[in-house]
């Protein structure tokens, strides 16, 4: 059925290049509510766009698009990344003025602005045929509650990244394939090496939910009007979250918190002899742990179930226009242009490298053909291509992650770090979000 | 009589100049406070009254605005989250506070004392952690206080010892106290040594006739004359440690697990109004964490001007 489907986009995306590469008419994404005129002279009256992201050098993919609508100037701005860049979002749409046209927002804050009715539903400027160009489970999370709200930028479905080196010291040639493999390679590594074999940072509740979403869980839901549903205490949470809990308590994982000087170092040398990481973690290992070059292998992540090969999704992000715009044909073509156009997104992947959502650039073999030093002349990207193909297709996020990954941190989190009863603490994160949520005059189910 | 009549306006007039001119005093007076007024209104009581008037609101994503009276600010006097914060840094005004500006006090009397060789660069020395940026700061200690690879963690392995966790529950709110002090022990000092410097010298002088030592001069002459300047710093204390916010946001960074969000009641304002996106909350939160640091203020105030009396009498 998914091989179906990518071969048909596929083919969908080899007559649509063609069009695009003579500047981009754009002709393709005209659709019955905006007629081609309108786009036209949309695109050919003097317009100025603003554009709040964070991704470095997006200048580049921003200039081409100026080069193929010449009248259209776009002034791009960083605010912050992270939740400084969405506070500042939320601030400008409150108080209705100094919003931008288009901004970068990652796939689980999308409910959010559009729970507030701040994004521009994007089918009637033709959205809604470009499904087709991208992977299944990315478009799921920007088409959601009958609309297109944003346009799928990068992705990063999980993979596991390990040193060839320790495992081999520890007796295995290849990693783990499943997580009762990986248990035992934790205690082998440990012995043998005295490395841990990952670290689950305990302040990463992204990662604890991407790998929720690898075993098939939704712990999340929303309906896009009054009604979430919050489940992320069931038995199958519970089941992922004692397995990680079993191998922190018997000290074969480590669950440091992330993304500190601690953390950089115990990566560089060798105390993590691997880690459950997305399609991005790649690139920056290779700025993190430069001296461990040739060291590192690529691998699916380990499965529950050895018969089939299922992943899920951290991180990655979209580009959505504001339902605040002046300029929404404009923003919606910005939005549209610089992430379904071969050029920008070959330039995404190539030298910003962002993990593609689009099919035409994971499907590429420049892209995907490339070997990396720094695993050992892997073809990582293949690697990652065809993990991005086995995640779960049905995921959905709450209209307020911030709190929910805040309240994660207080109660499951703490429970990680301390090695204590993280299984219990889900309950307790299961109370927060239900408390919260029936306070914000939710409906939870 | 002809002398009366004359002498009435005149004396009208003499006594109506000087009020004449009194009010155009009072009008100039009133032009000059004008510019302070305008900034003040504009930045301090206009957004104090906002946030007041949002403190009584709620506002739900669902269902919108609703007014609510005081009921925020019932809930905060349940809120564990905020007593718990405020109860923390009480804990740390008791411990921390006296051993920052006891350290401030002896640096400033050192360097007035005359008797510390190049005291200008021991006075530049001792002040410029608080000219550090805070990202900076934070950056360093989150290194000096790793527990892998920080050198504290390996001095202690280097001697058999094991290290203290300075980045875990038990041991971050030493550390945070420790990073304050080394922040704010040169400011203080700075303080009490320009009080020490408008102190005559004759007095010392006196004191040397009388053959008092050094450290009799600092306890009976030094430090009862600059009893204001060292009241004016436990203020600034008393208030800046309520109102603590860089160290936990930023250490939130390196040990985000045990900095919880409401560790002090500042950073849980914060964490309400931005990541839990309830303003109305936070208004109310902000408002009662004001009261808190206005009676404590006065607390002291009140105290050091009894102590003050039953010096003088």
């Amino acid at each position: 059925m998914a091989l179906a489907g990518t071969a048909a986009a596929f083919s969908i995306i080899a007559t649509g290049c063609s069009a695009g590469d003579d500047g981009g008419t754009g002709e393709a994404s005209a659709s019955p509510e905006v007629a081609t005129d309108e786009f036209d002279e949309a695109m050919s009256t003097p317009t100025k766009l603003t554009f709040w992201t964070w991704v470095p050098d997006i200048e580049n993919q921003v200039a081409l698009f100026e080069e193929a609508y010449p009248e259209i100037d776009v002034t791009v701005e960083n605010v912050g990344q992270g939740l400084e860049h969405y506070q500042k979002l939320r601030s400008a749409i409150e108080s209705g003025e100094g919003a931008p046209d288009v901004a970068q927002i990652e796939y689980q804050y999308i409910p959010s602005f559009t729970l507030t009715e701040s994004l521009l539903d994007l089918t009637p400027y033709g959205a809604g045929e470009l499904g087709s160009d991208y992977v299944e489970w990315v478009w799921n999370q920007v088409a959601v509650n009958d609309g297109v709200w944003a346009i799928p930028q990068d992705t990063g479905p999980m993979g596991n990244l390990y040193r060839t080196d320790i495992l081999k010291e520890a007796g295995y040639d290849a990693p783990p394939a499943t997580y009762d493999e990986y248990a035992e390679a934790a205690k082998q590594v440990k012995e043998k090496t005295g490395s841990y074999i990952s670290n689950l940072a305990a302040n990463e509740p992204t990662q604890m939910v991407a790998l929720l979403w690898q075993a098939g869980l939704e712990p999340f839901g929303y309906d896009g009007a009054e009604t979430v549903t919050i489940d992320v205490n069931s038995d199958g949470a519970k089941d992922v979250v004692q397995y990680w809990q079993d191998l922190a308590q018997a000290d074969l994982v480590s669950t440091d918190a992330g993304w500190t000087d601690n953390w950089f170092q115990n990566i560089a040398n060798g105390n993590y002899a691997g880690w459950l990481v997305p399609a991005w973690g790649p690139i920056f290992l290779q700025g993190t742990a430069e001296a461990t070059s040739g060291k590192w292998g690529a691998a699916p992540l380990p499965q529950w179930d050895a018969s089939t090969e299922v992943s899920g999704n951290w991180g990655g992000s979209s580009d959505a226009v504001l339902a605040s715009t002046e300029n929404p044909i404009a923003a919606y073509e910005l939005a549209r242009w610089i992430n379904a156009e071969p050029e920008p997104t070959t330039m995404f992947a190539q030298e910003q490298f962002l993990f593609p959502a689009a099919l035409s650039v994971l499907e590429d073999p420049e892209f995907t053909d490339a070997g990396v030093e720094f695993f050992g002349g892997q073809q990582v990207n293949k690697i990652f291509a065809e993990i991005s193909a086995t995640v779960n297709p049905e995921f959905q996020w709450l209209p307020f992650m911030e709190f929910a990954y805040s309240s994660y941190n207080e109660t499951v989190g703490v429970a990680l770090e301390k090695k204590g009863d993280a299984v219990s603490a889900l309950d307790d994160w299961q109370q927060q979000l239900v408390d919260y949520a029936t306070e914000q005059g939710f409906t939870v189910q | 009589m002809a002398v009366t009549t004359v002498d009435a306006p005149a004396r009208r007039a003499a006594r109506s100049k000087p009020s004449r001119g009194k009010a155009r005093h009072s009008a100039v007076g009133y032009l000059f406070v004008l510019p302070f007024m305008v900034l003040f209104v504009a930045m301090v009581l206009v957004p104090l009254g906002y946030s007041a008037y949002l403190s009584l609101f709620e506002e739900k994503l669902i269902g919108g605005e609703a007014f609510v009276g005081l009921k925020n600010f019932a809930e905060a006097l349940m809120d564990e989250a905020f007593l718990g914060g405020v109860g923390r840094m009480a804990l740390f005004l008791v411990i921390q506070v006296p051993i920052m500006l006891g350290l401030a006090l002896f640096l400033a009397l050192a360097i007035d004392s005359g008797r510390t060789r190049a005291s200008r660069s021991a006075r530049l020395l001792a002040f410029m952690p608080y000219a550090v940026p805070g990202v900076v700061a934070t950056l360093m200690w989150g290194y000096l206080y790793g527990p892998d690879f920080g050198p504290i963690a390996q001095g202690f392995e280097a001697l058999g010892l094991t290290p203290p966790d300075m980045l875990g529950e038990s041991g971050i709110l030493g550390s945070m106290m420790n990073i304050v002090t080394w922040e704010y022990v040169g400011y203080n000092m700075i303080i009490m040594y320009a009080a020490l410097r408008s102190i005559p010298t004759e007095l010392y002088e006196a004191a040397a006739i009388d053959g008092a030592s050094q450290i009799r001069i600092a306890l009976s002459i030094k430090i009862p004359a600059i009893r204001p300047a060292i009241m004016l710093t436990v203020i600034f204390s008393v208030i800046g440690t309520f109102q603590l916010f860089n160290e936990p946001a930023l250490l939130d960074s390196i040990a985000p697990v045990v900095i919880t969000n409401g560790f002090t009641p500042n950073f849980y304002a914060y964490n309400v109004a931005f990541v839990n996106q309830d303003v109305n909350y936070a208004a109310a939160i902000a408002f009662l964490l004001g009261l808190v640091i206005a009676v404590m203020s006065y607390v002291v105030q009140l105290s050091s001007q009894r102590a003050e009396r039953k010096v003088r009498r």
